[in-house]
């Protein structure tokens, strides 16, 4: 399969299709590794891997085809870390991880409201939820996708990815609850 | 219903992903649950409160610019700025990823709860497994002309018996019988033949018992009769054209019907 990269069709094609999605890319990006500049060169590698594989891409939606790609690139980012002595990436939010504020332990008040809260500081919170909550909440809410185009980006079956969106939902809550308290 | 069974359908109810049947099921339990009720409000109150925040962060000018760039000479340049990968391994992988990416596609659960485009997917997958089945040595597990032998070969593999019958008389051979995979499930497939073209007949159960007419559709170049009738989903696939696909899921139902 030698197709031609340098196409100008084939590349406006793949640009109309796939740039538009940029964004939400990057957010994706930003909320799997938690690092700008990790994710800056993560959606770079995505889309470039993307554009030599635009001819095994078989609609309809883009953005689940998009996802898979960007979640291989930053598999690949984790394994790398991993193997690296001690990467900048795992200090704070790891020590969080060690003692969760999602933990069941938190009770939940019923029917109690969640303060509003600005953007900030919702991404803050949901930074703190464990993998694979974090990914499939932010694949939900942020990224809009429906349960079969996440169990698609995700590579899981969609049964999966319903108890992992309540599980999810269930921890986000609770840190919200959580910080709310004086 | 119980709260159990609610607990994660409240949440699909509540992301509007629930079939119609389902969601009155759920909406029923929590009409009567004043904890479930409470907890549907939870997740809506959630929901709106990440849809208001606006949580999108817009990438960097830099980088769009910085893609726009490496784009047209993507395969010339090779830049792989995370890992200095050899572009052919690059490569590998990713063709590796892309065929697990529709492997997925295909092993998807079973998600009998959900709304939408169910049908359109299995029809997807019906023409995956119609393709797989004419690559060499797949078309057929039992091979045989006759009726009797392909029927009762297909005892204990499947939970349905799928109909086998003999159209020889009308032009289409009966060729074998097949156990194939769609939707994450076994399923039956009766192959014909008309001329050179083979006509794949894959047979499940349903549980709606309604019969449904027929419905003429093309995928990927290929045509599918679908219809539904006495607790069996029926779908044949082939690359004959539509007319005489009709013709062969007409002749097979008149049987059908004759017989029963």
């Amino acid at each position: 399969m030698t197709t031609p990269h340098d196409d100008p069709e084939r590349a406006r094609r793949f640009r109309e299709a796939a740039l538009p999605h940029l964004d939400d890319v990057y957010t994706l990006a930003r909320y799997l590794l938690r690092h700008q500049a990790d994710a800056e060169d993560a959606v770079q590698e995505c889309y470039l891997r993307a554009y030599k594989h635009f001819d095994t891409y078989r609609g309809p939606a883009i953005k689940p085809w998009l996802f898979a790609i960007l979640r291989n690139v930053c598999h690949a980012e984790f394994a790398r870390r991993a193997g690296a002595p001690v990467k900048a990436l795992d200090d704070a939010p790891e020590t969080t991880e060690q003692a969760p504020l999602w933990q069941d332990s938190v009770e939940t008040p019923e029917g109690a409201m969640l303060r509003q809260r600005d953007a900030s500081s919702i991404q803050r919170l949901i930074d703190t939820l464990t993998e694979p909550f974090r990914e499939t909440l932010v694949l939900r809410e942020i990224n809009n996708l429906s349960y079969r185009e996440i169990a698609e980006a995700a590579g899981v079956p969609v049964g999966t990815v319903m108890s992992r969106l309540a599980r999810a939902r269930a921890m986000l809550r609770a840190a919200w609850l959580a910080q709310e308290e004086p | 219903m119980t709260c159990d069974d609610a607990e994660i359908l409240i949440h699909a109810l509540a992301d509007g992903e629930l079939d119609a049947g389902h969601a009155r099921e759920v909406e029923a339990h929590i009409a009567a649950c004043p904890r479930c009720a409470a907890e549907l409000t939870a997740i809506r109150q959630m929901k709106q409160a990440l849809a208001g925040a606006d949580l999108i962060t817009k990438a960097p000018a830099a980088l769009r610019l910085r893609i726009e760039a490496a784009l047209p000479a993507a395969a010339a340049a090779s830049i792989t700025p995370l890992a200095a990968v050899p572009s052919r391994r690059t490569l590998l992988k990713g063709f590796a990823m892309g065929s697990a990416v529709s492997a997925l596609a295909a092993t998807g659960l079973v998600a009998i709860v959900l709304r939408n485009d169910d049908q359109q997917r299995i029809e997807a997958e019906i023409v995956s497994a119609h393709l797989r089945s004419l690559q060499a040595g797949h078309l057929t597990d039992v091979i045989s002309t006759d009726q009797h032998t392909v029927k009762p070969w297909f005892n204990g593999k499947l939970d349905v018996a799928p109909p086998v019958i003999d159209l020889t008389a009308q032009g289409f051979t009966l060729i074998g019988g097949r156990l194939d995979y769609v939707d994450a499930r076994p399923i039956g497939a009766v192959v014909y033949r008309r001329r050179q073209h083979v006509i794949n007949l894959f047979v499940a159960q349903t549980s709606s018992t309604a019969r449904r007419a027929s419905r003429l559709e093309t995928i990927q170049g290929f045509n599918i009769r679908s219809w539904r009738d006495r607790g069996l989903s029926y779908w044949a696939v082939s690359d004959i054209n539509p007319d005489e696909l009709n013709e062969f899921g007409e002749r097979f139902e008149r049987t059908m019907g004759g017989s029963g």
